[in-house]
């Protein structure tokens, strides 16, 4: 069974590197979003040295590490699954001899690997020429960076499945995807670092899974996090891929119950 | 041209006839765009609390240009709804049917595809213009709304002709090409004062991909002191040229169209 896991991710990898060309925009663009932010920032700091913490070399490299980060981890597992319902192909795959839910993740991976090889890498490369960039120097930190993401890629997926899963209950999910992903983006710190936020909004954050996407591992990426604090944010990650798999269980079941499939 | 007025009446009836039976999508739709554009402003909102100006530009008068970008880009995108423009009618083919009628070409897709949920985010654009406008305590001249008219026409316009270059692109290759998101995150520029940015941008912005017309330079001509007379009232002269370049590519495009086959 697990070999024919291992087989779906080695086909969506092979069928992603099959459209590699769009993803060489993919990197143009990824630039051109850094490059807003960083200009953005810049005029924001003004004369100021430090703001919140972050020097302009600190924020520079978060922006681009975060925006980065966002090239391996974003999927679209959530349009994926409500296509799925919605022209009832699920029914089929519910009657194949795995789990529907894993083949998806398992896609996912197949697709977070291409991104990291043939995206992100060479876009973190592309970038560096373009901006001023500060790499961290201990290898450690690049070792903890790849686990922290490979957790924001988990819970990313998790919070695309829940969303896609939505699609059994309500007759149109299609605004509800939108508005996931502009959340994603704002809450998880990819458009703003949380230190920035109001005051009253980051004990909030702190109870949602949002900022362990890329507040977390960019922080430790851009030297923020230090020690013990490093290996803390990193069992927040865990914790929150734990949890989220209750929620995910729960919808699904009672989603099987409500199946019913027009025709076939 | 009140025959293409009349046309536009048949499809927008038609258009409500449609949407009414789908209420909710329309809310939802309406609801995500304002999503994106709160992002943005949250973003600001956020950015001014460590912040007091951006190069000389305050929090209201960041948040009015982006304002009339949302204002802009709301009537732009209402009528000029050609993202899925190849997909749609050169891979299905739909084009030959809109060939054989009597309209041109390009007004009746914009008719087809008119999307007045994008209304919406212009109108909250419009009040939030409003709402700077009072905090920054800005005079009222009397010609200011036929020059806010002026502006937003010459505004969309630049989109317009951009975007019309670019969906006529596809009459001659038929490659998914990544352009339009480029260009869609290019524009994301124009709604910040262009001050922010270094020479080499600012040069782009203003000459060749021309989206500091449709943000901050026709929004400074009622911010007085960021007033930049010969700009912004160029708004509508670059307007009327993209707008013709763009009617000119299209054109020219349509007689190389050989339909799909199918």
């Amino acid at each position: 069974m697990a070999s024919a896991y291992l087989e779906l991710i080695r086909i969506r990898f092979l069928m992603m590197l099959a459209y590699r060309v769009n993803y060489y925009s993919g990197i143009i663009i990824y630039a051109i979003n850094i490059g807003a932010y960083y200009f953005l920032w810049k005029a924001i700091y003004g004369d100021a040295d430090t703001l919140q913490g972050f020097t302009v070399a600190q924020i520079t490299t978060y922006v681009a590490v975060s925006w980065m980060g966002r090239a391996f981890y974003f999927n679209n597992l959530d349009r994926e699954i409500s296509n799925d319902v919605r022209d009832g192909s699920l029914a089929v795959q519910m009657t194949r001899p795995y789990n529907y839910l894993i083949v998806k993740m398992m896609q996912g991976f197949g697709e977070g690997l291409f991104r990291f090889g043939l995206f992100m890498i060479p876009g973190m490369l592309v970038v560096s020429l373009l901006f001023p960039i500060t790499f961290p120097s201990d290898p450690v930190r690049y070792v903890v960076f790849i686990v922290m993401l490979w957790f924001s890629f988990l819970i990313n997926s998790q919070l695309n499945i829940l969303t896609g899963l939505f699609a059994f209950f309500v007759e149109n999910n299609e605004g509800m995807m939108r508005m996931k992903r502009v959340l994603v983006d704002l809450l998880s710190g990819v458009v703003l670092p949380i230190a920035f936020f109001p005051s009253w909004a980051k004990p909030v954050l702190d109870w949602l899974p949002f900022p362990a996407i890329t507040y977390l591992p960019s922080s430790v990426f851009t030297g923020r996090l230090n020690g013990a604090d490093v290996w803390q944010a990193l069992l927040v990650q865990v914790v929150w891929f734990a949890v989220l798999i209750i929620p995910i269980m729960a919808m699904w079941r009672s989603a099987r119950r409500r199946l019913f499939v027009q025709g076939g | 041209m009140s025959f293409t007025l009349s046309l536009f009446r048949e499809y927008i009836a038609n258009y409500l006839k449609t949407k009414l039976t789908y209420r909710a999508d329309f809310w939802v739709e309406v609801l995500s765009d304002l999503l994106f554009s709160a992002v943005n402003l949250v973003f600001i909102f956020v950015v001014f609390l460590h912040t007091p100006d951006l190069m000389g530009w305050t929090e209201a008068e960041v948040v009015f240009v982006y304002g009339y970008f949302m204002l802009a880009f709301g009537v732009f995108s209402t009528f000029f709804n050609l993202w899925n423009f190849s997909e749609r009618y050169i891979v299905k083919g739909e084009m030959d049917r809109v060939l054989t009628r009597p309209a041109h070409s390009l007004v009746q897709i914009m008719l087809e595809n008119v999307d007045p949920p994008s209304m919406v985010g212009g109108l909250v654009g419009l009040a939030i213009m409003g709402t700077s406008w009072a905090t920054l305590g800005l005079p009222f001249d009397w010609y200011d709304p036929i020059m806010l008219l002026v502006m937003v026409i010459g505004s969309v316009m630049i989109y317009g002709g951009l975007y019309t270059s670019l969906a006529a692109i596809s009459f001659y290759s038929d490659a998914p090409t990544g352009i339009v998101p480029l260009m869609f995150n290019i524009q994301n520029y124009g709604r910040y004062p262009v001050q922010i940015f270094n020479k080499g941008i600012r040069f782009l912005l203003s000459w060749v991909l021309p989206f500091a017309f449709v943000g901050v330079y026709p929004a400074s001509f009622f911010l007085d002191r960021h007033r930049d007379l010969t700009m912004s009232l160029l708004t509508p002269v670059v307007g009327v040229i993209v707008a013709t370049i763009g009617l000119t590519i299209w054109n020219r495009g349509i007689r190389k169209y050989r339909g799909a086959g199918s």
